[in-house]
């Protein structure tokens, strides 16, 4: 009988989902997302609109499609800054070895010990807040975790005989570390990035919520989170809502890491 | 005693770099700190004579220098923003409060995800294992901040067990800030419980299998002996890497929880001290920050190295 990876199906469904709703919500909106209207102020969920409207009038609904899209550039913009330059040191480290990559390897150490939301909001507070200062901290916050997957697996790979075949071939070190070595790691590199944009979405969420973040009136949803929190007594549907989104993000790219990881060790 | 040693200043040049780090990082920020105080229509004098004040027209190194030798003794110099304060008073004023809740957070965290580990080890595979399972996957996912609005309306406005944004300082009345500080520290706990209970159910499974088990069995003890005997404690080791990792994650946590549940503690003074760049404070607040994880990931490889004689000979 076939075992299915429930994990990864379910992650897929929901990332992919999310990620249409997501796509959606740049191009077209059931509202639009920075008009205010009075007459609908913290007016409750209806058929008009769906998920009720905020402090401002403004559609929920509108807001979170858009403000999902956000976050999900915020995290495949940061994934790809760590994976590109976590990629490149992370194998020419391990390829050479020697004292940079002894040095590489305790900086790489010292960073991974503080939590990522630790340290933007440690980036944040030297270059200042905003979007895209956001992505750069999370972007070079994520290179470490990509060296130290990328450096072991090419020490595991670099002594194997498809490789000594290939030097013997003629082939130059660039080449045996890029061509042949890299694509051995495709897994192992998704599983990484899965678990990174699991911590994007998170950072960027709580940074948003602290202000830190992406600011107004570009939708987020950390921030819709902080303003609906001064109207929890009247409207409690405003935070209910951004909320079970950045949930549903989170768990959908944790449940393709777990799916990942059950693949490879199955 | 070698390791230990080794270990010491292996911390004490991480210190060395990140105080390095933290103060250049701070110097070169653009926007001068004393425009930022005075605001940009100042009169160069004036600027001029605040800065001679903070010290600013002095070398960098120099500056450094000055800098370290007052932050070793507990004087990080004058908020920019709260006047009259220094900035080491008012850290002694939040640290406490952000220290309270860490420690709230943690021993939730150890009581309740101890037991849930093993029970999922015990029952691997079957319902219990199931339902831990998945309702550890997604409380993982469930922001510390989200969980602390969801409480906030169940419990405060709901339920009314706690008045909102009625926090009351220790000294006042301790056991009510405890008890105020009870919700938060449950939002911050909850998403790491998940991360703890799985961690700790894949350790006992590992060792499960292993040789000196079944012997323990073949001894004649049942199945808790073994586990709680023999496997628990064995088990326990990758777990104290695993916690200093949470502590770490707890800070910051209870950083970002505060200003759901409006606690004056480390992390609102950090966020208002960003916002209004006052630096001394942002400066002095990461250092504490950086420097309690990088004790805390001391003091966790120590009790390891105590913890397993093995890792002593290796």
């Amino acid at each position: 009988m076939k075992k299915y990876n429930y994990s990864l199906i379910i992650g897929l469904v929901l990332t992919g989902a999310l990620l249409l709703f997501a796509l959606i919500g740049q191009f077209w909106t059931p509202y639009s997302i920075t008009e205010t209207n009075v007459a609908l102020k913290n007016a409750a969920p209806s058929m008009a609109h769906l998920m009720g409207c905020d402090n401002l009038g403004r559609d929920i609904l509108s807001r979170v499609m858009n403000g999902c899209g956000t976050t999900f550039l915020v995290a495949v913009l940061t994934v790809a800054i760590g994976c590109v330059f976590g990629v490149i040191f992370g194998a020419l480290t391990g390829f050479y070895g020697g004292r940079l990559d002894r040095v590489i390897m305790r900086l790489n150490d010292i960073l991974l010990s503080f939590p990522s939301v630790l340290l933007v909001l440690i980036f944040i507070s030297v270059i200042g807040k905003g979007k895209y200062n956001i992505v750069l901290a999370l972007g070079i916050l994520f290179i470490p975790s990509f060296v130290r997957m990328v450096r072991s697996e090419v020490i595991r790979y670099k002594e194997q005989e498809f490789v000594k075949s290939a030097k013997v071939l003629g082939a130059g070190n660039l080449r045996i570390i890029f061509v042949h070595i890299l694509p051995n790691l495709t897994v192992s590199m998704l599983t990484t990035a899965a678990i990174g944009f699991n911590n994007a979405v998170l950072a960027e969420a709580s940074m948003s919520y602290l202000g830190l973040g992406v600011q107004p009136p570009e939708p987020s949803l950390g921030r819709m989170l902080s303003e609906a929190q001064g109207y929890v007594f009247n409207a409690p549907w405003y935070a209910i809502w951004p909320g079970v989104v950045i949930v549903l993000i989170i768990l959908g790219f944790s449940l393709i890491s777990e799916g990942l990881r059950k693949m490879t060790e199955s | 005693m070698k390791y230990v040693l080794k270990k010491f200043i292996t911390l004490v040049i991480t210190l060395f770099v990140i105080s390095v780090l933290t103060f250049t990082a701070f110097s070169v920020i653009p926007g001068d700190a004393a425009m930022s105080k005075l605001g940009i229509d100042a009169s160069p004098e004036a600027i001029a004579e605040l800065q001679e004040q903070y010290g600013l027209d002095k070398p960098i190194l120099e500056r450094y220098a000055d800098w370290a030798i007052h932050a070793l003794q507990g004087d990080f110099g004058q908020s920019f923003n709260y006047t009259r304060m220094t900035v080491s008073d008012l850290l002694a004023t939040r640290l406490p409060v952000t220290i309270i809740l860490a420690v709230m957070s943690m021993l939730i965290i150890i009581i309740i995800s101890l037991p849930l580990g093993m029970l999922s080890a015990k029952f691997s595979g079957k319902w219990p294992d199931v339902a831990i399972n998945t309702t550890t996957q997604v409380t993982m996912a469930i922001p510390s901040f989200f969980l602390g609005i969801i409480l906030t309306v169940i419990f405060g406005i709901g339920l009314k067990w706690f008045q909102v944004g009625g926090y009351v300082s220790p000294d006042k009345d301790f056991w009510g800030c405890i008890g105020y500080l009870i919700f938060p520290a449950i939002a911050v706990a909850i998403p790491k419980i998940a991360m703890v209970v799985k961690f700790v159910r894949n350790s006992v499974l590992s060792e499960i299998n292993k040789d000196y088990v079944r012997t323990a069995y073949s001894k004649g003890n049942d199945e808790n002996q073994v586990l709680y005997g023999h496997v628990l404690r064995n088990a326990l080791i990758p777990v104290i890497t695993f916690v200093a990792m949470v502590v770490a994650e707890i800070l910051t946590g209870s950083l970002v929880i505060e200003q759901v549940f409006n606690i004056p503690g480390m992390g609102r003074l950090l966020i208002t001290s960003i916002s209004n760049r006052d630096f001394p404070v942002v400066q002095a607040s990461v250092l504490y920050i950086t420097a309690v994880v990088v004790v805390i990931n001391f003091i966790v490889d120590i009790i390891y190295q105590l913890a397993d004689p093995r890792i002593r000979t290796s």
